[in-house]
């Protein structure tokens, strides 16, 4: 059983929390993920660490309610309990000093980015950072990035904050602009991470992406979460998250994650009928937020 | 459900009547079939299938044991239980005496009574079996674990005096459980470090309901906390604690990770939605009891056609799991013949009685999607059996021109499993074979001191019976090396580091 300490909303429908894991804090590395079970009825997903502090024995995690059970989470309180939490799992991600390193993150993608791109700047990086979202109210993790970042490029699609544009657009103008890019790190939705690809191919840049695989178990066992990494099929959970990004068949992870579309849907209109209370408190919270903004 | 009881008067009546048989008469008697579900009910429920002996009728089968001289039966079991000796007390009625001479040499009986291909080990070599049919030793196993369950006065085996000494146990499967009770019960601390949120391993994640009743693996666990043992669950080890760090707190480390690496069989749209590892199709059933959607909160794809392919016992499974979730049809394509099954028997008769289709001697090439990526149908090509390969089975060999389609909604790939790699890849000195199976020697000794391992990770995908054969083997390794202190007979062994723990 692990305490939740802290609740937090971030954005609309985007949570932070920390919780209590002791073992977990002190084991984890840029780039891991936990899978976590709310209770005994249950799934298990996954979701990356958004931070971790060994010393008080906590884990960050940030995640947005797009289902029944990101939503069941948001709506537990401090002091409540998650059944069970399983990690660090996946590989770290490879840190050096690698140069010059070009963080792009959209949308909740910002918060598996932030841990990255902090190590990244630790180990002797210059660090270049495009952030986006759909608009201004969605965008998370501003000031945290800003802070491990030498340039921190801030977009939206709709142009009500930063600039009108998706993160592909600065990062053309970055490459165009003959500034020596040595690595690229992106995290956002396949879409985005798709796109951002393509975007740095042609200039050869090395491109590292993190994948969000459904998946079940998170040790290798039930290889639900195979991907297509240059015609080879990988499992997200031991071989993964990041992979080249070049290799990686976008259009295949977006049609898997899809796969449990309806029963997602069914599942979470019928915890929302039998969760009035909480969904109004929920929505309440939401509101507190966007009026403090 | 609930063994039938008989009466006093009517046990001492049997028990005289079957002490007097000759061994003749006991040979002549039928062996007892186990009472079930009927098939067209089954199919729909995931209730288990057999109902187990009433006492009548164990004793009855029980008295079917000529009590060889030199029994070849002993043998033939991976544990050497000591079959006649527990045959013989529950044919005079004493099924108490019975089950506390199981646990002598297995502790985990309803589970082996249900899962072991007896077929092939102890019955195999019944001597009853040369004329008649074999004595159902499989059956008496179970009914003895049951009565004692069902009983409410469950036997915590003696635990020795505490030795002070450590173990930790990764995975708490077959293997691992086994280690855990037999360390304990030497005197040692036992800790079970488990990956996944319930203990059990396969036998929870795993083989049905149907099969084995979760409960059952639960009892049997139970049994292990009350004897001292600590099991953590959600526990990676390679990657929350590894196996160096492990050794730094405990004295020696027992791995029994399984084989947990579902194989594909790499042909085109294998990635499609819809085409599942047995390992996911049978974990989203089993262990998140994705059945009873949208109660517990797990999806799977449910209905239609449902193609497995293999013919293992994990086949058999899926294959009867389609039908329980819904499927109008369950087709079975294996590429060889049905004889070349390494299912066990009775799993192939209760797939075929459920109604589970048999494409034999095929296989499949590839995979068909729609524009949102799921599978929608599978071509097949016919087989025919040409020379013996290594394995002393003939090899299939494809048929030119017999390739067809069928329309599917799920592909299950029940073709087998690699050992799992997590630790292997954590832990760089203890050597693998080339398939990543751990190396171990007769004693379940790895390369590494104080590091043993034993099961699935080590045989490559075998069974529950000898994954607990090479659990018990390890824990005597284990006692050997804490009683000597040595790592091998042979070499001299170095002096201990000054910060290592006695």
């Amino acid at each position: 059983m692990h305490k939740i300490l802290k609740t937090e909303v971030l954005g609309p429908d985007v949570y932070r929390m920390v919780v209590e894991a002791e073992k977990i804090a002190k084991k984890r590395k840029a780039g891991q993920f936990i899978i976590l079970r709310i209770d005994e009825f249950g799934e298990r997903i996954p979701l990356t660490i958004a931070g971790a502090d060994p010393e008080a024995g906590t884990i960050t995690l940030i995640f947005q309610t797009v289902g029944k059970t990101t939503e069941h989470l948001a709506t537990l309180k401090v002091g409540d309990h998650i059944s069970d939490l399983v990690g660090p799992l996946g590989k770290p991600t490879h840190i050096e000093n690698f140069g010059t390193a070009i963080c792009v993150g959209g949308g909740i993608g910002i918060a598996p980015l932030h841990p990255i791109t902090k190590a990244l700047k630790e180990a002797g990086n210059r660090i270049i950072s495009i952030i986006g979202a759909r608009s201004k109210d969605l965008l998370i993790l501003e000031d945290e990035m800003h802070e491990v970042s030498d340039e921190l490029i801030v977009c939206t699609d709709d142009g009500s904050y930063g600039e009108k544009a998706l993160v592909t657009e600065p990062l053309k103008r970055i490459l165009d602009s003959g500034t020596q890019v040595n690595v690229c790190v992106a995290i956002g939705p396949p879409i985005m991470m798709k796109f951002v690809a393509k975007t740095t191919e042609p200039y050869e840049l090395q491109t590292l992406v993190s994948l969000n695989s459904i998946m079940i178990d998170g040790t290798g066992m039930c290889g639900g979460c195979r991907v297509d990494v240059g015609g080879e099929t990988r499992f997200t959970c031991v071989d993964g998250p990041e992979f080249d990004g070049h290799k990686v068949d976008f259009d295949l992870l977006m049609k898997r994650l899809d796969a449990y579309k309806e029963h997602e849907r069914a599942s979470y209109e019928r915890w929302r009928e039998e969760h009035t209370e909480e969904c109004k408190l929920l929505e309440e919270m939401q509101k507190v937020q966007q009026d403090g903004n | 459900m609930a063994i039938e009881r008989l009466t006093d008067a009517r046990k001492a009546e049997l028990v005289e009547q079957l002490g007097e048989l000759k061994p003749k008469e006991r040979m002549q008697i039928e062996r007892h079939a186990m009472p079930e579900q009927e098939a067209e009910q089954r199919r729909n429920n995931f209730n288990e299938v057999p109902f187990g002996y009433s006492e009548e009728t164990a004793m009855l089968e029980a008295a079917r044991c000529i009590q060889c001289k030199k029994p070849t039966c002993i043998d033939g079991c991976p544990v050497n239980i000591d079959i006649p000796a527990f045959i013989k007390l529950i044919a005079e009625g004493n099924f108490r005496g019975a089950i506390r001479k199981m646990k002598e040499t297995n502790m985990l009986p309803a589970i082996c009574g249900r899962v072991c291909p007896q077929e092939t080990q102890c019955e195999e070599v019944c001597v009853l079996g040369k004329k008649y049919k074999p004595v159902a030793i499989g059956r008496l196993e179970r009914f003895i674990a049951d009565w004692e369950r069902e009983s409410g006065e469950v036997d915590i085996p003696e635990v020795a005096p505490s030795t002070g000494k450590k173990v930790a146990v990764v995975g708490a499967g077959p293997a691992g459980l086994t280690v855990a009770i037999d360390c304990a019960r030497f005197g040692h601390k036992v800790e079970v470090f488990e990956a996944l949120h319930k203990p059990g391993g396969v036998l929870v994640y795993g083989i049905p309901e149907f099969r084995l009743p979760k409960a059952i693996v639960n009892a049997e666990v139970d049994v292990l906390k009350r004897m001292g043992v600590d099991i953590h669950y959600n526990y990676v080890v390679g990657k929350l604690e590894s196996v160096n760090e492990l050794l730094e707190r405990f004295d020696a480390v027992f791995i029994g990770t399984g084989a947990g690496l579902p194989w594909f069989m790499g042909i085109p749209g294998e990635n499609l939605i819809g085409v599942y590892s047995a390992n996911e199709y049978r974990t989203r059933s089993n262990l998140m009891r994705a059945f009873d959607f949208p109660a517990y909160d797990t999806p799977t794809l449910k209905g239609g056609v449902v193609v497995t392919v293999g013919g293992g016992n994990v086949a058999m499974d899926s294959a009867r799991t389609a039908l329980r979730l819904g499927a109008d049809r369950s087709i079975l394509v294996y590429r060889r013949s049905r004889v070349e099954m390494p299912a066990r028997v009775e799993e192939v008769e209760h797939a075929e009685h459920e109604g589970v289709e048999f494409h034999l001697l095929t296989n499949p090439i590839r995979c068909m999607g729609d524009e949102k990526g799921r599978v929608k149908q599978i071509e097949c090509i016919k087989m025919e059996l040409g020379e013996p390969d290594d394995s002393g089975r003939r090899r299939p060999v494809p048929m030119p021109g017999s390739e067809y389609i069928m329309d599917v909604n799920t592909v299950v790939i029940a073709i087998g499993n690699g050992p799992n790699p997590l630790i292997p890849q954590t832990t760089g000195d203890i050597e693998t074979k080339k398939w990543g199976n751990i190396i171990a020697d007769d004693k379940c000794r790895t390369t590494k001191r104080g590091v043993f391992a034993g099961g699935d990770i080590v045989l490559g995908a075998a069974t529950v019976i000898l994954a607990m054969g090479a659990g018990r083997d390890a824990a005597k390794a284990i006692n050997e090396y804490f009683e000597t202190g040595k790592w091998t007979g042979e070499e001299p062994e170095p002096e201990p580091e000054p910060n290592a723990k006695a």
